[in-house]
């Protein structure tokens, strides 16, 4: 078995037990990249170099006794939405192709501080809206199981990249399903926190009431793990809630007996694939074979959620993204006579179709006039779907829904028509409105040989029964048996 | 129609930067001044993924004037985004409120020829500076100083019961003094950090429904806003005279030509599409947070005013005067407890260095000396060290090259003759050349004793102590 191969977790035993070394990590997993990455086209910028050197100096800190972490030299990929000192972080635009931050997201401090090892910046549709990765700017990244297919979006370069065993975990962002979604259709774990679990400095904002940053890994073990290093208050973002910090690989536990869970009926409707509706009710029976108690239940407000969500997340992703207007850095057009040319232009050469698109759409809904039958009436309904969750949790433990209605599709197929583009978020956005965590653990194949993935939906905070009974699931089924096949 | 017939209606939206040591959501410094781009950091920048965390100083300081306006303070409050695009706005948004400000329903009293009149207050709300453009100042274009962006701003809205340019410089003046004795801000109008949109409308005296209004923005001196008004109003009443329409419009006012010039076209009508900023926490005040902060606020002008007529016997004319501006209260109150002469101290600044004010068009804050210099100088009048004609030019020295009175003197060689041998000589000497005004005096004209103290007072280059040389000067007459 390669070193890529393996988990995190599987790496980090290895290195406590002096079974291999950081630098033997690193350069398995950059030939895994050379390999792989012409074909599957995960990363925007590699740091491949840098991620060498840094691992020959974490090695001899660790053969000095100076650094003492588990995470050290553990190799991990990054979303290229997520700031990074001194390297690209473009959010996969034409507008931020050669933008710089001068600073590091909390995240990557916390990742820094542990010595872990960067390998590079990861695809996805750009500035996180869209739900294939084919609205990034730079390339189309391919779905693993299936190089004909996207990875999912818009985190799908980190997806894809954990799936091809190009790093052996990443980190995403997850707006309105940007994590769950591409874990699904890449068959890897992919969770989404409780929103103010994870700081958001540094995170370039697509909607900041829904932007959550999460762990994508290979097994749930790792989701822990990761979930760890990366959540606790940050004084830098007031949204991120200053609770007691947890360990969540104490809720590993082989056990689900006693768990409630329900089955919202609204998420098996009519436009849900038929192989994932059966593969879903396949993941209920199993656990209720393994001791918990299932239920179908109801949340009839689900219908008006997609539209809740594109009201307020295009609203404040068309306010966070004026900021980039060609002025202090970010693209700026070479054609103009005045000011209104500046803005005007850069933002229109500088922007994707779909991030206007959504720009247009937020600036409309708030607008003088509109803001009343759109802003304000989303606002409304999120508290209606927050209270409707409330009432579902004083019920049950988890929600069981799929994460997607269907499996992956083919590159170009839905990339000219946008309501069906968001139709693939429909699954995952309650949960952001409602600020819930939210995992996608993946469970079967379809007949085509493409994953596909269940949702796990907990209540605030409620991570640790999401990710005790995700493992329970795991430690009794045998997903890993399927193998990403790079299909032509 | 004449002027007369018409009746102006202003309001005020005044903006005062508020003296935090640090920025509204970042920990840059607000000092005025620097290099351009020193005083920032990616947050104020606008740098992609950062975030604001708000400043709890400046909501202290907001209720701090909230409470000394007698507004009502606001239980739950929150942050909305101002959005347009212009280069000096760094983020394409203004943090700001919208429609739940800090304060509400305050008023503040002024003084007018009818008596006191309120005047109301409709809100005060927090929210950040933009940054300053520098046009052509560096050979390239426009470029951009981000020094200023995130500076505290908070901005106090009247209701529109101002009636003439009087009444709002009134306005302006009690408002200005109420932040500074509050001190939450330095109200530096020459630095920008007091600025006033005057919105000016006129009307036929009695009739009920306000005229259309124009707005003119970032004024930033008296002498100003009292022309703007006046012009505007003017303006307005000539196009109303002509049959014309007033059109809702922003002006910006040019103090050169002195007039006022329409600052955006129609066509910029703009939606600022205000929405609560989901990067910022809703604020919650509680009764006792609000109840510490009224209990520490400094002392009020009324209350100064109140104790220098009481205590110091003050006329209130002259305890009015002196309250109107902190810097001149803090500068009588500490100038008097060095000279232990509070009726001098508000002698010289009601008369003297109100006339110097005037002279040199400065304001309050402006003075250059100190109160301990000011005190220092009536002591050496109360000593004698120096005649009050004397004092009268210390007192244009300490505002030419301010420093410690006595060393004014000693350099000068300004000390007052008070040495009876010393004076004796100058009489007998001014005697002895002035016969005719000796005879004078002697055939009983008493205004020839005035003409020869002056000859003394000349010769001695006003030094000599006009007390003993008029004594000394009867005593020779009438030897």
């Amino acid at each position: 078995m390669e070193l890529y191969e393996l988990t995190a977790h599987e790496l980090m035993d290895k290195l406590n037990n002096k079974e291999t070394t950081i630098t033997d990590i690193t350069k398995s997993y950059i030939d895994r990249i050379n390999d792989k990455e012409k074909d599957v086209e995960a990363f925007v910028t590699l740091t491949t170099e840098q991620a060498l050197e840094k691992a020959k100096s974490v090695q001899e800190k660790v053969e000095k006794g100076e650094v003492n972490s588990k995470y050290a030299g553990i190799p991990i990929g990054i979303k290229d939405n997520i700031c990074t000192k001194g390297v690209k972080t473009t959010c996969a635009s034409r507008m931020l192709e050669n933008f710089v931050a001068p600073y590091d997201a909390t995240v990557m401090n916390k990742i820094n501080d542990e010595n872990m090892i960067m390998l590079g910046k990861l695809n996805m549709d750009e500035f996180a809206m869209g739900a294939s990765t084919e609205y990034s700017y730079f390339k189309k990244t391919k779905n693993p199981w299936d190089l004909n297919r996207v990875p999912g979006g818009s985190s799908g370069g980190s997806a894809a990249a954990v799936a091809a065993n190009m790093v052996p975990w990443a980190l995403g962002s997850d707006t309105g399903g940007s994590i769950r979604q591409p874990s699904s259709f890449c068959g890897v774990v992919g969770l989404k926190p409780t929103y103010g679990l994870v700081s958001r400095y540094g995170l370039v904002a697509f909607a900041s009431s829904l932007d959550q940053i999460g762990p994508i890994t290979k097994d749930v073990t790792d989701s822990a793990l990761l979930l760890n290093l990366i959540t606790g208050h940050d004084e830098k973002d007031t949204t991120s809630l200053d609770i007691e910090k947890k360990d969540y690989t104490k809720a590993l536990v082989n056990d689900v007996k006693g768990l409630k869970i329900g089955l919202p009926k609204e998420y098996f409707g009519d436009g849900i694939n038929p192989e994932v509706k059966q593969a879903i009710l396949d993941v209920a029976k199993k656990y209720e074979e393994m001791g918990a108690t299932v239920e179908e239940c109801s949340m009839e407000v689900t219908d008006y959620a997609l539209a809740t969500y594109y009201i307020i997340a295009c609203a404040e992703a068309s306010s966070n993204l004026g900021r980039f207007d060609g002025i202090r850095y970010g693209y700026r057009t070479k054609e103009y006579k005045n000011l209104k040319d500046i803005y005007i232009n850069s933002r229109s050469e500088g922007f994707g179709e779909e991030v206007k698109r959504r720009i247009m759409l937020g600036t409309y809904v708030l607008s003088s006039g509109y803001y009343d039958a759109y802003y304000k009436k989303a606002q409304k309904v999120r508290t209606v779907v927050k209270n409707e969750f409330d009432r579902l949790f004083s019920k049950y433990d988890l929600l069981l829904t799929p994460t997607s209605p269907t499996v992956s599709f083919n590159i170009g197929t839905r990339s000219n028509n946008p309501l069906e583009m968001y139709l693939a978020d429909i699954c995952t956005v309650s949960v952001n409105i409602g600020g819930l965590p939210g995992m996608s653990v993946p469970c079967a194949v379809d007949s085509q040989g493409m994953p596909i993935g269940f949702q796990l939906i907990g209540n605030h905070f409620g991570e640790e029964t999401m990710l005790r009974a995700a493992y329970t699931y795991e430690q009794n089924t045998n997903f890993k048996a399927n193998k990403p096949t790079f299909k032509k | 129609m004449s002027r007369e017939d018409y009746e102006i209606v202003m309001g005020l939206e005044v903006h005062a930067e508020l003296s935090t040591k640090t920025k509204i959501f970042c920990s840059c410094p607000t000092e005025f001044g620097g290099e351009p781009n020193t005083h920032c950091c990616p947050i104020c920048m606008a740098m992609p993924g950062t975030l604001p965390v708000l400043n709890e100083k400046v909501v202290e300081y907001a209720i701090k004037a909230g409470i000394a306006t007698n507004c009502e303070i606001a239980k739950n409050s929150k942050n909305d985004r101002k959005n347009y695009f212009y280069p000096d706005l760094p983020k394409a948004y203004q943090i700001s409120q919208y429609d739940m400000p800090l304060c509400e329903r305050g008023y503040v009293e002024i003084e007018t020829e009818e008596g006191k009149k309120k005047i109301r207050l409709t809100r005060i709300h927090i929210e950040e500076d933009a940054g300053k453009l520098n046009h052509d100042e560096y050979g390239r274009g426009s470029l951009v100083d981000l020094n200023r962006a995130g500076v505290p701003l908070i901005e106090i809205v009247s209701e529109p019961d101002l009636r003439s340019s009087k009444e709002v410089e009134s306005y302006l003046r009690k408002l200005k003094s109420i932040l500074e004795y509050i001190e939450v801000s330095d109200c530096k109008m020459q630095e920008g950090s007091l600025r006033a949109d005057v919105n000016v409308s006129v009307r036929k005296k009695g009739a009920t429904e306000y005229g259309t209004r124009t707005e003119m923005k970032n004024m930033n001196s008296f002498r100003s806003i009292v022309r703007a008004i006046e012009y505007e109003a003017d303006r307005q009443i000539d196009v109303i005279e002509n049959g014309g329409k007033i059109e809702q419009e922003t002006l910006r006012w040019d103090d050169v030509s002195g007039r006022t010039f329409p600052m955006r076209d129609k066509e910029d009508a703009q939606d600022y599409r205000y929405f609560p900023d989901p990067d910022l926490l809703a604020i919650k005040m509680s009764d006792e947070y609000v109840e510490e902060i009224r209990r520490n606020l400094p002392e009020l002008p009324e209350s100064r005013k109140k104790r220098y007529i009481e205590e110091i016997g003050l006329p209130e004319y002259d305890a009015n005067l002196l309250t109107a501006s902190k810097y001149l209260s803090n500068l009588f109150e500490g100038a008097s407890a060095i000279c232990n002469n509070p009726k001098a101290v508000s002698n010289w600044i009601m008369t003297d260095i109100t006339k110097e004010l005037n002279e040199r068009e400065l304001e309050p804050d402006q003075i250059p000396f100190t109160a301990e210099q000011l005190g220092n100088l009536v002591v050496l009048i109360d000593k004698g060290t120096i005649s009050s004609s004397i004092a009268k030019k210390v007192l244009v020295e300490l505002f030419e090259n301010p420093k410690d009175p006595m060393k004014i003197v000693e350099e000068k060689g300004w000390i007052q003759i008070s040495d009876e041998g010393a004076i004796k000589e100058v009489v007998l000497k001014v005697l002895e050349n002035n016969q005719q005004s000796v005879a004078d005096y002697k055939a009983g004209k008493d205004k020839a004793l005035g003409f020869l103290v002056g000859q003394a007072m000349k010769e001695t280059k006003g030094k000599a102590n006009p007390g003993m040389l008029n004594k000394m000067f009867l005593e020779e007459l009438n030897k």
